[in-house]
């Protein structure tokens, strides 16, 4: 799993790829604290998943704790471009309601 | 002969990409869509979480995954020897976990159950959980089928 970002007119962009399970789920998940902690003071957060070919709950997971930090400094968060498994998977877990599809 | 397959493992999250690839790959000659195939990856990929996370919580232990082919549909069981789970009907719940400060998303069986065609649960406290799981291939438009076991046993309190 790699985690990417940039930032573009006040909107940080998490990019996420590869594979997002148990196994790489801590890794990317430190990853991506640590870029949103660089990236504080971004008015919200957009994850990519474009490059994600594999995910199960732990992505659920993931995208929750992520939003969940978010919340504390009320920065929306979003995601988008996930391939058709993964839509299956997020729209069925109900997280489209807190973090949106763009 | 109809083929068959079985996987002995440590459980390790290094293995879950291993454990489901193969599982998918004992799957390809039952010629199943892409969609298919991405929800079996995705159900195994739950079970073998399950068994390292709350089965053997991160210590050691081993995973057996077993796998048959009958016709155009592929019977999977993959069984742990850990702590077992003391409510089953509780367990299956959508958002029920017992690591929420994990950010765990309680959605194990519920992913399990939804991408498969069948799954039934067995579990002994103290002696392991075996999941049991199906899919028929070749159901395009085919609606996952909620199957015995603890959804019967859960009758007509259905929390979905």
């Amino acid at each position: 799993m790699e985690v990417a970002a940039k930032v573009e007119r006040d909107t940080l962009y998490i990019f996420l790829s590869g594979e997002l399970d148990e196994y790489s789920a801590g890794a990317a998940r430190a990853e991506a604290d640590a870029v949103i902690e660089r990236n504080i003071a971004c008015s919200r957060v957009v994850f990519d998943l474009s490059g994600v070919h594999f995910m199960d709950s732990a992505g659920i997971g993931f995208l929750i704790g992520r939003y969940k930090r978010l919340m504390r400094c009320h920065t929306p968060a979003y995601i988008q471009s996930p391939d058709f498994a993964a839509d299956k998977i997020l729209s069925m877990s109900g997280i489209y309601t807190l973090i949106p599809k763009l | 002969m109809e083929n068959f397959m079985e996987l002995r493992i440590p459980a390790v999250s290094e293995n879950e990409p291993f454990a489901r690839d193969a599982v998918a790959a004992f799957c390809v000659r039952l010629n199943p869509s892409l969609d298919e195939i991405s929800d079996v990856k995705t159900a195994v990929s739950e079970a073998v979480t399950n068994c390292i996370v709350h089965a053997y919580t991160g210590g050691e232990g081993e995973i057996r995954i077993a796998c048959e082919a009958e016709g155009d549909t592929v019977h999977i069981r993959i069984a742990d020897f850990g702590k077992g789970i003391e409510d089953v009907v509780r367990a299956v719940e959508p958002f029920y976990t017992t690591l929420a400060e994990e950010e765990r998303s309680g959605m194990g069986f519920t992913i399990m159950q939804t991408f498969m065609t069948s799954f039934r649960l067995e579990s002994v406290p103290g002696a392991g959980t075996t999941v049991y799981m199906s899919k028929r291939f070749g159901q395009a438009q085919g609606k996952a089928e909620y199957a015995s076991g603890v959804q019967s046993k859960r009758g007509g309190s259905d929390a979905r």
